[in-house]
């Protein structure tokens, strides 16, 4: 019987011909990812658990992205639990302070997380890195430990979801509102425990940060994982990145799926995610009037050069709205100094926005950008839930670069056709 | 392995930035974690908590990030159980790994209150509501190795208990 591409990947890392859904194997991971969050637990457990040294020391990653630059006291001495670790370990891949990005634009930017990989991180948007071909998927710190230790770690093998992409995605249609669509129809435990594998003719025309903005909010659906088969466009962005070998795999056309999705992404407008659910999701045309504050652009969901760069257009020559405020994180060094270099800060400042080094902060409320009591945001981020930005009473609407741009410049969540004289940088 | 305490109820998809907000996952401090599960929720739940309360839960328990700190919030709060009719994945795992026992049963839900007793028995695989008219659920039994597991605090100190 034919397996998909998840199978065929969590089968190749468990040493055996094949895998069915529901079957518990023990799997060999490439990588083991943790950052300042979740890394100082999983440090704690290693050592409970007797471990003088990690499995591989090419292997274990280590990202401080979240509260990073250092907010506070206790911040500082969670990142210096990792750092001590690295440096008594040796590892090979430490991030930190002008080498850190956000972990999940900055292990594929890097060709650390590669096609046909087994990725393990305790960060539940680790599933991005199936935008590439590798089944990556979260785990808590305690499983991060355990790979850490011994560079295997169990798993239930998912059933699969297919979701069948075709069609041409109109203008200001990214990956960000396929998914908060699909996300929008199946809920946010519709893909519970499964694989989602996106096919169809549609997914060549896809860009890799379409596919990586796609893949990394399918943990938000509830999924195990998210996958596309490499392709050309893969084969592109990984050739000159990859710091190891790497295999492209592809579901066989007798695989199995539990279910069957199709999507016409002809048919999808710019999609808004209201409070306080990733899955309460209305077309931009139904969204009305709905003042706001702040708007965000960055985050492991958009914070990519081609989001700044989509901002940048709109941005240009214009200014953001009275008492809004613009932040714009690029997600990691690389993307910073190219968005320098081709002058998106000049567009971004001139326009009233600040810029920030590269952090998760914003996006989790953590800092760089907090929200007070009642305020609303329009983020490019991938979580909306209450207090995710700050005050409990606070409130964050989802949505693609190019709709916060605009938001931004008009004060209201608003598209891009309702600037005068739009143009595409 | 048998648990009884006051039940806690809550809503579904209960995500873990409601279990333990963000602002405060710059430490993994226990109890500090602790003094400030559910806030977001409900701002006091923190003092009134009892040990051996259990969390009565809806569907995909757990939803959102990959944080250990929720089921860390949770147990160190004095929480003995969770019991949902869903869980994400990651807080499933991360569960049982931190010593945090938690069930799956479809119909409690609905025919508890919050502040009833309850009596879960880990064992037999049976929920047992107390009063005046007790009510039975089945749930799944958590088998020997689970219960040592959670008897030891979590997989890892489990794991060196056996080693």
């Amino acid at each position: 019987m034919g397996m998909t591409i998840t199978e065929k990947i969590l089968a190749a890392h468990a040493g055996r011909e094949e895998v069915h859904p529901g079957m518990l194997i023990n799997a060999r991971v490439d990588i083991a990812l943790g950052h300042d969050v979740t890394a100082p637990i999983a440090i704690e457990e290693f050592r409970k658990a007797g471990g003088r040294k990690v499995f591989d020391r090419r292997k274990v990653v280590l990202v401080a992205d979240h509260f990073t630059p250092n907010k506070d006291i206790k911040s500082a001495q969670q990142v210096k639990i990792m750092r001590d670790f690295a440096r008594e370990h040796r590892l090979d891949h430490y991030y930190e302070g002008g080498k850190a990005g956000i972990c999940h634009v900055l292990l594929p930017e890097q060709g650390i997380a590669l096609p046909g990989d087994l990725i393990v991180g305790a960060d539940s948007h680790t599933c991005t890195y199936g935008a590439l071909g590798a089944f990556a998927t979260g785990v808590g710190s305690t499983d991060l430990a355990a790979a850490m230790l011994t560079g295997e770690l169990w798993f239930r093998t998912p059933e699969s979801m297919k979701i069948v992409l075709t069609g041409k995605p109109p203008k200001w249609v990214s990956g960000k509102d396929i998914i908060l669509y699909i996300i929008g129809r199946i809920g946010v435990d519709g893909a519970a425990y499964r694989a989602m594998e996106f096919t169809g003719a549609a997914v060549a025309e896809l860009s890799m940060a379409d596919r990586l903005a796609m893949a990394n909010m399918v943990v938000e659906a509830g999924a195990k994982n998210g996958i596309f088969a490499p392709d050309a466009v893969t084969e592109d962005y990984v050739k000159y990145r990859a710091e190891r070998d790497y295999l492209g795999w592809a579901s066989d056309p007798d695989a199995r799926y539990a279910s069957v999705l199709e999507i016409d992404v002809s048919e999808i407008e710019p999609q808004v995610a209201f409070p306080h659910l990733p899955s309460n999701v209305k077309g931009l045309s139904k969204v009305g009037s709905i003042k706001i504050d702040q708007v965000f652009i960055g985050s492991c969901t958009n914070g990519r050069l081609e989001d700044l760069r989509l901002a940048a257009g709109l941005l240009r020559g214009r200014e953001v709205a009275p008492f809004v405020r613009l932040i714009v994180i690029p997600a990691t060094p690389e993307i910073y100094r190219t968005a320098m270099a081709e002058g998106l800060f000049d567009i971004f400042l001139d326009a009233g926005a600040v810029i920030s080094p590269p952090t998760c902060g914003a996006c989790l409320g953590g800092h760089m950008g907090v929200l007070a009591d009642g305020e609303r945001a329009v983020a490019t981020t991938n979580r909306n839930f209450v207090g995710r930005m700050g005050h409990p009473g606070s409130e964050v609407y989802l949505a693609n670069p190019a709709v916060a741009a605009a938001s931004a410049i008009l004060g209201r969540i608003a598209g891009p056709d309702e600037l005068k004289g739009v143009h595409k940088l | 392995m048998k648990l009884s305490g006051k039940v806690w109820k809550f809503g579904d998809h209960v995500n873990t930035d409601l279990i333990i907000p963000a602002r405060y996952i710059n430490s993994s401090d226990p109890d500090f974690l602790a003094a400030h599960c559910m806030e977001d929720a409900d701002p006091d739940f923190a003092k009134k908590v009892r040990p051996g309360d259990i969390i009565v839960a809806g569907d995909n328990f757990g939803c959102g990030s990959s944080r250990e700190h929720a089921p860390i919030a949770l147990k160190a709060a004095g929480i003995a159980a969770v019991v949902a009719r869903s869980f994400a994945r990651i807080f499933y795992r991360s569960a049982f790994n931190t010593g945090l026992p938690i069930f799956e049963a479809s119909t409690l839900y609905e025919a508890v209150r919050e502040g009833d007793e309850i009596e879960v028995d880990a064992e037999r695989g049976l929920i047992v509501t107390r009063g005046r008219d007790p009510q039975r659920f089945a749930i799944e039994p958590i088998p020997p190795f689970m219960r040592e597991l959670i008897a030891a605090g979590g997989l890892m100190a489990y794991l060196k208990r056996r080693s």
